[in-house]
Parts: structure tokens; C-alpha cells; sequence
């Protein structure tokens, strides 16, 4: 479970300054795909860095399953499975050693790693490239692997920052089949997204956010009721009030 | 297996696997130093050699006013030839090293016993005119004090009232010291050796990282940031000292082979030698790593960190320069600054001068402090935030 309480981050000083998150609160359970939803720069990336705790928040505080994220973070770390926005391999290793390579980051013993490696190269449907180099790899056998190196710890918890983000059709739909396959295994997966068919087909619940603040943190159905709109889409218009952004 | 082990075997294997950095840290890093002392010396040793034994071309202007100082020169192995239109400008354009001039009332100066005036026409800023200069001036003194002997002598007087002073020169310089004052560059080409072997490193493994945008998921691991900069530094500085201890070895071996007796120079290049150069290097290896990452760190890409290094590559040059210029001596606390003490304890090694334990012991200890705080200094960056963002 992770909970986020009055988180508050700024950049910069002065005339420059630029607030990414404003007080943003939410929590994201287990069993259950929460969907961390906003236009192009809402403080979506920013609010998953601090949970991920690559940046320490302004203030506010950042719980994963009940551990404060400020206090302990290497414990945190170690309960979070993370694919951040940037999600670089390294291009001289084939894909079973960039997995590898993290594994042993956590410490996890040789044969609990390889027995993990092959049921995510099964799940990810990657095992035609688990020995080949990335470099030269499609964005799909990209993600696959940054997913499966992600993955590797059996985390409790799953941050996805946008998981399909230039992926097609088909990598797309492979994507949302294996999110759901970590919530029926009891995981909290948290995602963001800019894509409200996305959000809608996946999420149990979605956090709106825009300008840095939680608009919204309802089920899909009653986002729609809350704003009178049938359609989603138009729901969240209304809620964060312009259609800035959403042409992406 | 502890984190900053798997990271730094991580570094080595991938680095490994990139052929421009192992062609830089096995081949072009470790041959710089021999390979540019093997052309200097055989320059050097083949221009000493002719230009002692061959005959010296001498362009005259007026030789048939002074007969006899041309029949005395054509003596000392001078090849006469005429001189050109204009013999200044022959000089200036470097057709000819040096011209000589005689005027047309040499003979009636040189008859009455007043002195003869002849002309040395050269430009002292070429270097490789020296030798023909000084050389004909040497004949032209001889021949000088050859005939103002012989006159004294006429007039019934010892020519020897002329020399009230007699100057003896007695040269200390061993042959091994004279070769040390030439190979004053050496240990910066050693330096430069395990600066290039660690360059790739440092920047693939911060600034290439982020670049690539694989620090962000690297430092969402459950590792303390000092850890994972560990193995990172550890890399480096293993690819460094691997440069540096094949640029020690080849060198050895290059210098056996190199004709230094020929110009009376000798070279201490025994297993000595390599042991304290490399005792010394070994911590210097680990200094420049460090300031190598902690500069490429600062850099927002690839590029600029490139750039950046190579303006930190002059660095240690400075220590060799001035000490090429300004001939000090060596002081004990020379050897706890780092590159200055590599400097000195090489180019004495080199000249066969001694070199206590005792300051092997303190350029290395000293050396090794400073390179745990450039190391503390990095990892101070490491922390800060915006190190990992990308783009």
C-alpha cells in the first residue's frame, strides 16, 4: 500500500520558482490498479520520484506499506518496483544481464533470481530475447526488459511511470493484460497516464491530477457521476477544468 | 554479494565489451609514452650524430679577400660554397643555417695588425641552426688565437699574457642525470597514460549514464548512492591503473632497446624502476578517477564532459613544466603533493638518484588522502537530486 499525505515539491528560487506539487494527497491499495491521471505537466513524474524517493518532497509525507519513505528509503526502495519515465538499458548487455544486474542490486540469491527471471521472461513473453544485446532492441523488447529488470525483486508494490508510452497496439494491450495480472496477484500496481481510454479500461481508481493537486480520487463510475458527464472524458475536462494537454 | 562489488564488475565487464575503450586503455594510453620517446631519441641521436661527423656546409660571401682563414677552415672539414644574392634573407628562409661574410678590406685591416672584420650571419631562434653556428664560431675563435699567438710570438712576448684567467670546466652530471633533465616529460606521460585509460569510464558510468537514462532505475535500487559511486570509482580506477602499469612495462622495455649511450645518456629502467613508479602511480590512478567523475558528474551530457576532461587533462602538465623550466631541488615536501611527488620520484628514479623508503611512503600516503577526498566530494554530489534527472 502506499500512501501520499500533503506532499508539496518546488523547483527553483525566486522569479524561476515553479511549485510541481502543491499538496497532493492519495493513496494507492493492494489488490487494486490505481491510475495517477493529469495533462502533460501536472506533477505526475515529480509526485512518483518522490514515492520512489529519487527526490526528497518539500514536505509532506510518503508511506509505503506504513514505512516512511524520508526515514528509511533504502527499505522503501526495496518494497517498490519502479519503471521510471526514463527507462535506459545498457546497450552492451543482453537483456538477461541488464535483468540480472539489478537482481543482485537487491541481493537476491542466484537461484531465486533465475527462477524469477524465467517466470517474468514467461509473463513478458521475452524469452526470444533474453540473450540477444539491447542495443538495436524495439521499444516494445525495450519496456519488456526495463519491466522484467523492475520486476525482479517481486515487489509488493509496482510504479509505472506511463508504462505505454510509445508502445503499438499490440504492446499496448500485452501491457494492460500483465497490470492486471499483478493486482489478481494482491500487488498495489499505481500508474500514470495522460490517456483517459487507458485509465478507464485498467483503473479500480483514479486519481485526478492537475496543477500539482488532487482534483478528484473516485472509482471510475462515480468520477462520472460526480461530474454529471456519461463520458470520462468529458469528466475529466470538467475537473481539471481546460482541455490543455489532452491532445497528446 | 555486496552491492559496490556488483556494480563495479558490472562497469568492467560492459566497458570491456566496447572495443574503442579497451583499444584506449590496453593500447593507445600504455604506447604514448615509449612510442613518442622512440622518435624524440632517434631524432635526436641520428641529428647529434651527422651533424658532428659530417662536413659543414658554409655559405661565404667575400672568401677570396681572406685566402688563408678559408684554407685554415677547409682544414677543419668546412665545405666552402659560394654564397647566395642575398644572405640575410638566405638565413631568414632557412636555406642556409649560417652565412659568412668577409669584407673587402679584410686584407688591408688583417696586414696593418688591426682587426678583420668578418660577419656570422645567422637567426639565434633557430633551434636547428645552433649547432652549425656554434660550431663555426668555435673555428673562428681557434683560428683567432691561433694567429694572435703566433703574432706575440714575432714581437718576442709569451702568448700566455693574453690568458691571466685559465677556466677548467669539471661537468658533474653523470650520464643518468643528463638523461634525466631530456625525459623531464616522462611521468606526465605516464600520468596522461592513466588519464586517458580511466576517461572513458568516468564519463559512461555518470554523465553517459544519465545521458542513456539508465541512472534513474540504477538509483531506484535498494543501494546507498555511495555504494553504487563506489563500484563506479572502483571501475575507473581499475581501468586507469591498468593503463598505467602497461605504459610502465612497455616503456621498461622500449628503453632498453633505445640508443641513449650514443649521446652519452643512460637509463635506470630495472625492477625498481617499475615497482616505486608504480607504488606512486597506483594512488594517482585513484585521484584522477575520482576528480574524473566528480568533473564529468557536473557535465549535462556526453559531450560536455568531454570537453571538460580534456581541459583537465593540462592539469598535470603544470608540475613537469615547471619543473623543466625552473630546475629546483628536490625537497622532502615535494613528495606529499600529488603529481608534483610522482614528478620528482619518477625523474630521479630515472637519473639513478636515490630515493628514500620514506618518501616513496609519503607521495603515496598523501596522495591516497587526497584521492579519499575527491572521492568524499563526489559522493557529496552523488547525492544531490539533480544528479539523476534526465533530460
Amino acid at each position: 500500500m502506499i500512501e501520499v499525505k500533503n506532499l508539496h515539491k518546488a523547483f527553483g528560487k525566486g522569479a524561476k520558482r515553479v511549485v510541481a506539487v502543491d499538496g497532493a494527497s492519495f493513496v494507492a491499495r493492494d489488490g487494486e490498479i490505481t491510475g495517477l491521471l493529469g495533462p502533460n505537466g501536472a506533477g505526475k513524474t515529480t509526485t512518483l520520484r518522490c514515492l520512489y524517493t529519487l527526490m526528497q518532497p518539500d514536505s509532506g509525507q510518503v508511506l509505503v506499506d506504513g514505512i516512511d519513505a524520508a526515514a528509511d528509503p533504502v527499505v522503501v526502495r526495496r518494497r517498490l518496483g519502479v519503471l521510471p519515465d526514463a527507462r535506459g538499458l545498457y546497450k552492451r548487455l543482453t537483456a538477461r544481464e541488464n535483468i540480472d544486474y539489478f537482481a543482485r542490486l537487491h541481493g537476491i540469491e542466484t537461484q531465486t533470481m533465475h527462477a524469477r527471471r524465467e517466470a517474468l521472461a514467461e509473463a513478458l513473453e521475452m524469452r526470444d530475447i533474453l540473450d540477444r544485446r539491447t542495443e538495436g532492441f524495439s521499444q516494445g523488447q525495450r519496456v519488456k526488459t526495463a519491466i522484467a529488470r523492475a520486476l525482479v525483486h517481486d515487489p509488493k508494490n509496482v510504479i509505472l511511470d506511463e508504462p505505454t508510452n510509445g508502445l503499438d497496439v499490440m504492446s499496448t494491450r500485452a501491457m494492460r493484460t500483465f497490470l492486471k495480472s499483478m493486482k489478481a496477484e494482491g500487488r498495489c500496481v499505481l500508474f500514470s497516464s495522460h490517456i483517459m481510454q487507458e485509465v478507464a479500461a485498467l483503473c479500480d481508481r483514479i486519481v485526478v491530477i492537475a496543477r500539482g493537486r488532487v482534483v478528484a480520487d473516485e472509482s471510475p463510475d462515480a468520477l462520472r457521476a460526480q461530474t454529471g458527464e456519461a463520458n470520462l472524458e468529458d469528466a475529466f475536462v470538467k475537473l481539471i477544468g481546460t482541455d490543455e494537454g489532452l491532445a497528446a | 554479494m555486496n552491492a559496490a562489488l556488483t556494480v563495479f564488475l558490472k562497469e568492467v565487464r560492459e566497458n570491456l565489451r566496447d572495443r574503442r575503450t579497451v583499444i584506449n586503455t590496453l593500447v593507445t594510453g600504455p604506447l604514448m609514452a615509449p612510442l613518442i620517446f622512440v622518435l624524440l631519441i632517434n631524432t635526436l641521436v641520428t641529428r647529434e650524430l651527422s651533424k658532428a661527423e659530417a662536413p659543414l656546409a658554409l655559405p661565404v660571401a667575400g672568401a677570396h679577400y681572406a685566402p688563408n682563414l678559408i684554407a685554415a677552415l677547409k682544414q677543419d672539414n668546412v665545405d666552402i660554397k659560394p654564397a647566395p644574392a642575398d644572405p640575410e634573407a638566405a638565413v631568414r628562409n632557412q636555406d642556409a643555417d649560417v652565412v659568412l661574410r668577409i669584407g673587402s678590406d679584410f686584407a688591408k685591416a688583417w696586414d696593418k695588425g688591426e682587426p678583420a672584420q668578418v660577419e656570422m650571419i645567422y637567426d639565434a631562434s633557430q633551434q636547428d641552426a645552433r649547432g652549425s653556428t656554434e660550431r663555426l664560431r668555435k673555428l673562428l675563435d681557434a683560428y683567432d688565437q691561433r694567429t694572435g699567438a703566433l703574432r706575440l710570438l714575432a714581437r718576442g712576448l709569451s702568448p700566455s699574457i693574453l690568458k691571466p684567467l685559465a677556466v677548467a670546466d669539471r661537468d658533474q652530471s653523470t650520464p643518468q642525470s643528463r638523461s634525466g633533465m631530456m625525459f623531464a616529460m616522462l611521468p606526465y606521460f605516464f600520468i596522461l597514460g592513466g588519464f586517458i585509460g580511466g576517461m572513458a569510464l568516468a564519463i559512461d558510468t555518470t554523465a553517459g549514464e544519465r545521458e542513456r537514462q539508465s541512472l534513474e532505475p540504477l538509483l531506484a535500487n535498494p543501494v546507498p548512492r555511495w555504494k553504487i559511486l563506489a563500484g563506479k570509482l572502483g571501475a575507473t580506477t581499475a581501468f586507469a591503473i591498468t593503463t598505467v602499469l602497461l605504459s610502465i612495462l612497455a616503456f621498461a622495455i622500449v628503453g632498453q632497446f633505445l640508443p641513449t649511450e650514443k649521446i652519452g645518456m643512460t637509463l635506470t629502467l630495472g625492477p625498481r624502476f617499475v615497482a616505486a613508479t608504480l607504488f606512486v602511480m597506483l594512488p594517482l590512478a585513484a585521484l584522477l578517477g575520482s576528480l574524473q567523475t566528480l568533473v564529468a558528474a557536473f557535465a549535462k551530457s556526453y559531450r560536455e564532459a568531454q570537453t571538460y576532461l580534456s581541459l583537465l587533462m593540462l592539469v598535470p602538465i603544470v608540475p613537469t613544466l615547471l619543473l623543466s623550466v625552473i630546475p629546483v631541488k628536490t625537497q622532502l615536501w615535494m613528495y606529499a603533493v600529488p603529481l608534483l611527488g610522482q614528478q620528482v620520484t619518477i625523474t630521479r628514479l630515472m637519473r639513478g638518484d636515490p630515493v628514500p623508503d620514506s618518501a616513496l611512503v609519503l607521495c603515496f600516503v598523501c596522495t591516497a588522502v587526497a584521492a579519499l577526498l575527491a572521492s568524499l566530494v563526489t559522493a557529496r554530489i552523488y547525492h544531490s537530486e539533480r544528479l539523476a534527472i534526465s533530460a
